[in-house]
């Protein structure tokens, strides 16, 4: 975005990893179109838009904690158990308002404690939230949701829109997705705040000694993290009417992760920006879609998808390499 | 009451503790018995012989796994990897024993060949190729784990089917040997090999020293990617080994095989005291944190518990562990540094006056104030100066030597001999040999050919203490007895020369009146537990020996022969000031050095230890309340304890801090700790052929014997 600069200054044009990675997409796009019969329908068209809406909410969560230097492993589990408690306390006879307030408050919170164990009692990110999603799953698991799933019993008129489509056949989730997209972007480009969680993530010991309080800054990256999350959750559970916790499980947070690391939001922190977040979302989105359609299993799709985010994770440390000399466990 | 609290403080104990490096795997493995000791009161049957060789039967693949991240954390990154490479080993071991009907061997070597094998793409990617080791290995658990499941699938009929009588196989799996389950015996001969290997075998040592510090151990010319890349290589074969020992007890390769073993893996490594950070940790730390996760799952199970409230209690142990592991590792210097410091009571009496009009033999004159400097600029801190026959001046120097001054003018300077540490006190015996206490190294000894020779660098450890005190620490001053032994002080166990004010400050007896016999080349300890015990000196007659206590302010004599050998009496006590090296005079008294004055504040802070402590703990170290001892005099007493006369340097611009002063021809030198330049005082009334050496040595016939009080020197 920086370089994409003056004109006069074309013969210098070196694309950014987000633009590389949409015109990949296109390539892709494309020849899938040839290849695969049922590829280039408006239904599957808008089934992939639906998929990858939800996908990019999430990175769009994952970017900001990235950028900030830290990794969220708990953002699925998160969104899983307060999207369940949500729904559980809708099932049992609260108000829908208060209900999705009150998951939201809940994903807030653990985001926040993530924040807090990393920066304050200086946990390693990675070890943070894999164990805090360990805690905060088991402990809903046997205390809220005895079962692995909850279903939205009675749904009212306004949660269902969130889930349905807009005349035009448009999916709901893929407009959310850019309400969000643009608020992020908004927020990250145009605040001070924002600015900070770049220079955060630069070089956290320059910004804290440049007089920002990187704390309390931590603690908004994961607290937004997680709520940005919980939005997806809730689309989720308006498509579908059920959270299933398995999902915390499953993989999901590797394709997210895939999403935010191939886009060009790299893990060494500081860079990359909202149209990172769209190009990886649209490339993995793509992806995925043709492998369902091409019906492989869930295991070659993990094999398949595990490949490439090695591919990424090694071209990601020879674009941004870090001194490993320096580097703490975790980063 | 209070003086007993303080005598044996437990902060004293911690402290001390805290300094030892058995200290830290023991939270754990008392952490462990007490898990285990709480299973056995709440599950009946607990600590059956049965119920141990079920857990005994169970645990070693798990422990395998754990010691398989443990490596790997040890090298400064992590694997994991391990639990779907321990699920992956333990189908193809399955598959080549049950299925091919291949020898045991060639499974345990099918099994170990994929453990190589990923442990090598990991190890690869991340030595090489320089991802990240969580990341990466993550990947690498879900590839593998995908693979795991296609596989299982594909076979799941052909291992059902399958059923072989394979006695070697069963033996591996349900076997015994002496009543001990084989995977335990082969368990316990990994972690032993393990264990050798990372601190005995050079490739092993190599990982543990990446994993301390990798830019240190690239200075040091090690490989430093081959040893991570060994790391992961050993750590996937380590995982396998797991899953070969699961397939020969278990015959069955199951779904969720070896799912989230991998986080059990790390809590293990981290509660047992592995450091995050590389480098820190043993193979038995692993063993005891996967000891620890594995009896509580176990017991948690058996007790009935929800499963997902263990997987929270997983989690949590580990968000407590890694983080008192990160705060322990970043704060051990501070806490240690916030609590070794253990003041204790001291009651002072008000001391005499020192003031010039107070009449006392204490109060102030002028006399040090227009003494001769030698070698001034020429010398940095003359803690203690000697003479020869020859009336050559021999003294310490900071960097180690002993200095030598030509006689007469003491012009020409020449380094005699170079020792090393920081010498301090000084004496001569019988054939002339300079014998000087060194600071941090115990007592050395220069002959007049300037070769050096140890003397003694240790002494009898003193039993029921923590803190191994055998090696001599801050030895300060000696004198040699008629018959040849040599006493020294050794004035702290607890703090060398840079911190010896919070010696005194801490005010506890930490030092040793140490005995250095050269017949029998033996060296023991005579008195412990004293204050700080500086100067020491043979009495003229040779049958008690002086030594003063600097923060008692006191002068002490201990019987070394005649009827009252062994007894320890107080001489003098209640000084003006902290009194340092004691040395003969020719009048048949002694000199004595005081380095420092006495202060109605520092008195009143050492009958106060609480404040002492609140003091260590809020405010920086420089800012502590110190003895003061820019200030200092010389003073002479007798055999009853009598002070008899005192010098002083008002305004002590010319010698601050006397620690010591040597009669020698009817001339007094004086030396000081932080001096640069020695004293030369002509005394009017001393004999003028007065030696030191004669008065040890010398035949009797020395003009000191007339005033002397009947000293009974023996010629041998």
């Amino acid at each position: 975005m920086r370089d994409a600069a003056m004109p006069g200054a074309w013969r210098h044009y070196r694309p950014s990893q987000a633009m590389i990675v949409v015109i990949l997409t296109a390539i892709i796009f494309v020849t899938l179109s040839a290849a695969l019969p049922g590829f280039l329908s408006v239904g599957n068209l808008f089934t992939l838009a639906r998929g990858i809406s939800i996908l990019g909410i999430l990175g769009l969560g994952m970017a900001v904690v990235v950028i900030g230097r830290g990794i969220d492993l708990s953002q699925i589990a998160i969104l899983a158990v307060s999207a369940a408690i949500a729904v559980s306390l809708i099932n049992a006879g609260l108000p829908e308002g208060p209900s999705l307030l009150i998951g939201l408050l809940i994903a807030v919170l653990a985001g926040i404690l993530n924040g807090f164990l990393v920066s304050v009692i200086e946990i390693p990110p990675l070890f943070t939230t894999l164990a805090s999603s360990l805690l905060l799953l088991g402990l809903t698991r046997a205390l809220v949701v005895p079962h692995y799933q909850v279903f939205l019993e009675h749904s009212s008129d306004t949660l269902q829109a969130l889930g349905g489509t807009v005349a035009g056949g448009l999916p709901v989730p893929v407009i959310v997705f850019a309400v969000c997209a643009l608020l992020l972007h908004l927020f990250l480009s145009k605040t001070v705040l924002g600015h900070f969680i770049y220079a955060h993530g630069d070089n956290a010991e320059a910004a804290r000694l440049a007089g920002i309080a990187t704390r309390p800054l931590t603690m908004l990256e994961y607290g937004l993290s997680a709520a940005i999350g919980y939005v997806a959750g809730v689309v989720m559970v308006a498509s579908t009417s059920l959270m299933h916790l398995q999902i915390a499980e499953s993989t999901m947070i590797f394709d997210v992760i895939l999403v935010v690391v191939l886009g060009g939001v790299s893990l060494v922190g500081g860079r990359g920006n909202v149209m990172s977040v769209i190009a990886g979302t649209l490339l993995i989105g793509v992806l995925l879609n043709a492998m369902t359609i091409m019906n492989l299993n869930i295991q070659v799709q993990n094999v398949i998808k595990g490949g490439v985010l090695l591919f990424a994770i090694v071209f990601d440390s020879y674009l941004h390499p870090r001194d490993d000399e320096t580097a703490k466990q975790g980063d | 009451m209070r003086r007993l609290w303080y005598r044996i403080s437990p902060q004293l104990l911690i402290g001390e503790l805290l300094e030892k490096r058995w200290m830290e795997p023991a939270v754990p493995f008392l952490l462990m018995c007490a898990i285990f000791l709480a299973f056995v009161v709440a599950i009946p049957d607990y600590g059956s012989i049965q119920q141990l060789q079920q857990l005994m039967r169970s645990f070693p693949e798990q422990a395998l796994v754990a010691m398989a991240m443990a490596l790997s954390i040890l090298s400064g990154g992590i694997d994991l990897s391990v639990g779907a490479v321990f699920a992956m080993a333990n189908f193809i071991a399955l598959y080549l024993a049950m299925v091919l009907e291949l020898p045991v061997s060639v499974a345990f070597a099918g099994a170990l060949a994929w453990g190589a094998l990923i442990g090598a793409a990991n190890g690869g990617l991340i030595a090489y190729a320089k991802t990240r080791p969580f990341l990466t290995t993550m990947v690498v658990l879900i590839v593998v784990r995908a693979f795991y499941e296609l596989v299982t699938v594909a076979y799941a009929t052909d291992l059902a089917s399958a059923y072989v009588d394979n006695a070697a196989w069963d033996f591996v799996g349900i076997g015994d040997l002496l009543g001990v389950p084989v995977n335990m015996v082969c368990l316990l001969a990994v972690a032993f090999a393990a264990h050798f290997f990372l601190t005995r075998v050079k490739p092993g040592v190599h990982i543990m020293a990446v994993g301390s510090s990798r830019k240190a151990a690239r200075h040091a010319g090690i490989n430093v990617r081959l040893s991570l890349f060994l790391a992961y290589v050993l750590s996937g074969m380590l995982a396998s080994f797991a899953g070969f020992l699961y397939a020969a007890r278990q015959n069955s390769a199951g779904t969720d095989t070896g799912v989230g073993w991998e986080v059990n893996a790390l809590a293990a490594a981290v509660v047992g005291g592995i450091s995050l950070a590389g480098g820190r940790g043993s193979t038995s730390r692993a063993l005891i944190g996967a000891a620890i996760i594995f009896l509580l799952i176990n017991g948690l199970v058996q007790l009935g518990t929800h499963g997902s409230l263990t997987t929270a209690s997983i989690g949590f142990l580990l968000l407590l562990a890694v983080g008192f592991n990160v705060k322990f590792v970043k704060h051990k210097s501070k806490i240690l540094q916030k609590i070794y410091v253990s003041p204790t009571l001291v009651d002072f009496t008000p001391p005499p006056s020192i003031a010039r009009d107070s009449g006392t033999v204490f109060a102030e004159n002028d006399r040090l104030l227009d003494v001769e400097p030698i070698a001034l600029g020429k010398i940095e801190g003359p803690e203690d100066v000697i003479l020869d026959r020859n009336d050559n001046l021999y003294t310490v120097n900071r960097n180690g030597s002993i200095i030598r001054f030509l006689a007469p003018d003491y012009e020409i300077r020449e380094e005699f001999a170079r020792i090393g540490g920081r010498p301090l006190g000084l004496a001569m015996d019988k054939d002339e040999n300079i014998l000087a206490c060194v600071a941090g190294m115990g007592v050395y000894g220069v002959r007049p050919d300037r070769s050096v020779f140890k003397v003694t660098d240790e002494t009898t450890r003193s039993r029921f203490r923590l803190k191994d005190d055998s090696r001599l620490l801050l030895a300060d001053d000696l004198d040699v007895a008629p018959d040849g032994r040599i006493f020294f002080s050794d004035a702290s166990t607890r703090y060398d020369l840079a911190d010896w004010a919070l010696d005194g400050f801490e005010g506890r007896g930490n030092g040793r009146l140490v005995c250095h016999d050269p017949r029998s080349g033996k060296t023991s300890t005579v008195l412990k537990n004293l204050a700080f015990p500086n100067g020491v000196c043979v009495a003229h007659d040779g049958q008690s020996v002086y030594w003063v206590s600097t923060w008692l302010c006191r002068i002490y004599r201990y019987w070394i022969d005649g009827p009252r050998k062994g007894a320890l009496e107080v001489l003098v006590d209640n000084l003006p000031g902290f009194p340092d090296n004691i040395n003969r005079a020719s009048d048949g008294t002694y000199w004595l050095a005081l380095v420092g004055l006495r202060s109605p504040v520092y008195d009143l802070a050492m009958a106060d230890p609480s404040f002492r402590v609140r003091m260590v703990k809020q405010i920086p170290p420089d800012e502590w309340l110190c003895p003061g001892i820019n200030y200092g005099c010389v003073l002479k007493f007798n055999d009853k304890g009598e002070i008899l006369e005192s010098l002083w340097d008002p305004g002590a611009t010319n010698h601050p801090t006397i620690t010591s002063m040597r009669e020698h021809k009817g001339y007094l030198y004086i030396g000081g700790l932080e001096n640069n330049r020695i004293g030369r005082l002509p005394l009017p009334d001393a004999d003028p052929g007065w030696t030191s050496w004669d008065s040890y040595y010398g035949d009797g016939t020395t003009p000191a014997a007339v005033t002397a009080p009947a000293p009974a020197r023996k010629a041998g």
